[in-house]
């Protein structure tokens, strides 16, 4: 491999920001147009009861919703590469600000299911794989096929109604008030306030509140995890190499654990980077269910609102996130694996 | 495509064990839905926004009896009946809405993938920035503006769930085209004089139009979920208009801390019993005809008739 050749790193990422970019605009114009050149007037639907007709027209006028529309999606365009994401309607906020304020219980959550989903899915896709088509196989997969089936809010029900009373776990927000009193707001993560401050009692109710629903969304993709860690762990246990080592006299069980069971988890990174739209769609479904106070919840209540204003932000900025981290996965992939630059 | 019912069952006499098990099993499920959809007037015993009967109004929150056999929720609806309309409306939806990304994918791909140049630049762009836009909140920001246009029918969530499916649709078609076209028979039927318009439907669309039931199979058990979710979100089908189980997910989440299990549980099983018998009919068609996973029963090998003896069937 030539350093400057076609399969040099550098050039690797380049390419894949640029490709990036079109992507963007276009997701971009998706966006504007679906919100903006929709018929009905958005600042009357966010705002109809609460202000007088002069009012919603000067409301108007601040928008600049009386402007060409060719003015208003450059406005759009300009105003998001410059990071303004626009302001709610409702409430007069700028988007940013709700998402920061918000993003935090948003991180925690998703983090904390990433987790539980680890911790699950992975031992449980590795036993499935080794012993294919055994009695746990089939029941693993009966799992993996069910936690995927289960709604998210179904499944949250299910832990409000059975599992919350017996274990004293609260089913409602990301701490209880005498918490959010107490720590001092420093990051927008309550649970690293929490930790900062030091306060035992503290950090106990925000894990408590964080159990249920990080359960909840990790069962959702622990069914994938599962999925895929089988499939390539069976798929790897008949490559080559495998039975190559066998054939060297190599235990099975060292086979398994010390030459499979690595090369199976491989391609995990890969998908653990596409679960990240998918975990983003299940906290905007766990959030309302937990009243888990993150931006999904935020977009729910604007949604409930007919705020055209937060929606176009907050979707705008769901979807930025997710192309980001699409290319840094790529990247990521591109370091681990030499083959994926050409 | 000689030999339709044979063609069908092809996939099933093919299995082995318990991929065959998981197919049969995801039918049946299946099956089951699509019956109480079809049947819902008469098995349901109430109508799906009915809260008295004969005069007599239902019982709020109600415990499941002999007259409700699953109780009643909080808007005196009863629940086993609208556990039996919801079949309905998630078989309309999702009828309708891979219909539609049938009707629009499948010429959208075609088109592309054989006259290739702007156009084909142009499509793909959209459909890759739609692809890569995280599917759900796609369907939110359709069915925010739908409803807010139609109202919460379910056109509009139909309209929304095709938005976020066309992409797999059109992508698949496309790339087969691409592939189909360079193929000597079409070269032959353009020899002879056979109009862009006749190759397309004549020639192309029959190798393309292969890999769509698979899809969507897969496709249907995603818009199951993806309905309920936009019910939960209360951006679906309202309560009066038709029996939507997400929605109904979402009236019993209140009642989850008293301790009222049945407005909730039955609606949530309901959508967990059909998205399992969905994605069993996918996995189980996936695992026999994708050749890196399937494990094929050997099929016994017909010699010609000079051998003497058959030679014994292996397995």
């Amino acid at each position: 491999m030539s350093r400057a050749g076609s399969g040099s790193l550098p050039r690797y990422i380049l390419q894949r920001i640029l490709l990036v970019i079109p992507m963007i605009w276009v997701i971009l114009t998706i966006v504007f147009v679906l919100l903006r050149v929709a018929p009905g007037d958005p600042v009357s639907a966010a705002l109809g009861g609460k202000l007088n007709a002069q009012a919603l027209q000067q409301r108007r006028d601040a928008l600049g919703f009386n402007r060409p529309l060719i003015a208003q999606y450059w406005d759009y365009l300009s105003s998001v590469a410059h990071l303004d994401f626009g302001t709610t309607f409702s409430d007069n906020q700028p988007v940013l600000r709700v998402v920061r304020d918000n993003g935090g219980a948003t991180l925690t959550l998703t983090a904390a299911a990433f987790v539980v989903a680890l911790l699950v899915g992975i031992p449980l896709g590795l036993l499935a794989g080794r012993y294919r088509d055994s009695v746990p196989d089939v029941m693993i997969r009966m799992f993996g096929i069910l936690s995927y089936a289960a709604p998210v809010f179904f499944v949250g029900f299910l832990l409000q109604l059975y599992v919350a009373g017996p274990l004293g776990l609260p089913t409602s927000g990301d701490a209880s008030p005498i918490t959010v009193f107490e720590v001092q707001p420093k990051t927008h993560i309550l649970l690293l306030d929490a930790l900062l401050s030091g306060n035992g009692t503290a950090i106990q109710d925000v894990v408590k509140h964080l159990v249920l629903p990080a359960t909840t969304l990790g069962l959702l993709i622990c069914g994938i995890f599962i999925r895929l860690v089988r499939v390539n762990m069976f798929q790897t246990m008949q490559a080559e190499y495998v039975e190559a080592a066998e054939a060297r006299g190599i235990s099975r069980s060292k086979v398994t654990w010390r030459h499979a069971f690595r090369n199976a988890l491989v391609p995990v990174v890969t998908v653990v980077g596409l679960q990240f739209a998918l975990l983003l769609g299940g906290a905007v479904l766990t959030e309302p269910t937990f009243n888990w106070p993150g931006i999904g919840y935020k977009l729910v209540f604007y949604i409930n609102n007919r705020d055209y204003g937060a929606v176009q932000g907050i979707i705008t900025i769901f979807a930025l996130a997710v192309v980001a981290i699409s290319v840094l996965i790529d990247i990521v992939n591109a370091l681990i694996d030499p083959r994926v630059r050409f | 495509m000689r030999g339709l019912p044979t063609g069908l069952l092809k996939p099933f006499t093919q299995t082995t064990g318990l991929a065959r098990w998981m197919l049969v099993v995801g039918v049946l499920l299946t099956a089951v839905f699509v019956v109480c959809a079809l049947f819902a007037p008469w098995i349901a015993p109430y109508g799906f926004a009915q809260a008295s009967a004969h005069g007599t109004p239902f019982p709020k929150v109600g415990h499941p009896d002999s007259q409700h056999l699953f109780g009643t929720d909080r808007l005196f609806f009863d629940v086993f009946s609208r556990v039996i309309w919801g079949a309905r409306t998630a078989l309309e939806v999702v009828i309708l809405s891979i219909f539609l990304c049938v009707v629009i994918g499948v010429p959208l791909g075609l088109a592309s993938g054989y006259y290739g140049g702007w156009f084909d630049r142009i499509v793909v762009l959209v459909m890759d920035a739609m692809y890569a836009f995280p599917s759900f909140l796609l369907a939110i920001v359709f069915s925010f503006l739908l409803t807010n246009v139609y109202g919460g029918s379910v056109v509009a969530v139909s309209l929304s769930l095709t938005a976020v499916y066309i992409p797999q649709y059109f992508r698949v078609v496309r790339n087969t085209t691409l592939s189909a076209k360079e193929a000597t028979y079409v070269e032959a039927a353009r020899a002879i004089g056979a109009s862009d318009g006749v190759i397309m439907r004549r020639y192309l669309l029959q190798n393309v139009i292969q890999s769509v039931p698979v899809l969507g199979t897969l496709n249907a058990a995603d818009a199951i979920l993806t309905l309920a979710g936009l019910g939960f979100l209360g951006l679906g089908i309202q309560s009066t208009d038709a029996a939507e189980w997400g929605h109904d997910l979402n009236r019993a989440l209140a009642d989850a801390g008293s301790g009222v299990w049945w407005t909730g549980l039955y609606p949530g099983l309901a959508i967990v019993l059909l998205v399992t018998g969905l994605t069993l009919v996918g996995e189980g068609l996936n695992e026999t005809l994708n050749p890196t996973l399937r494990r094929r029963r050997l099929l016994p090998v017909v010699l010609p008739p000079r051998t003497p003896t058959p030679v014994p069937e292996e397995d």
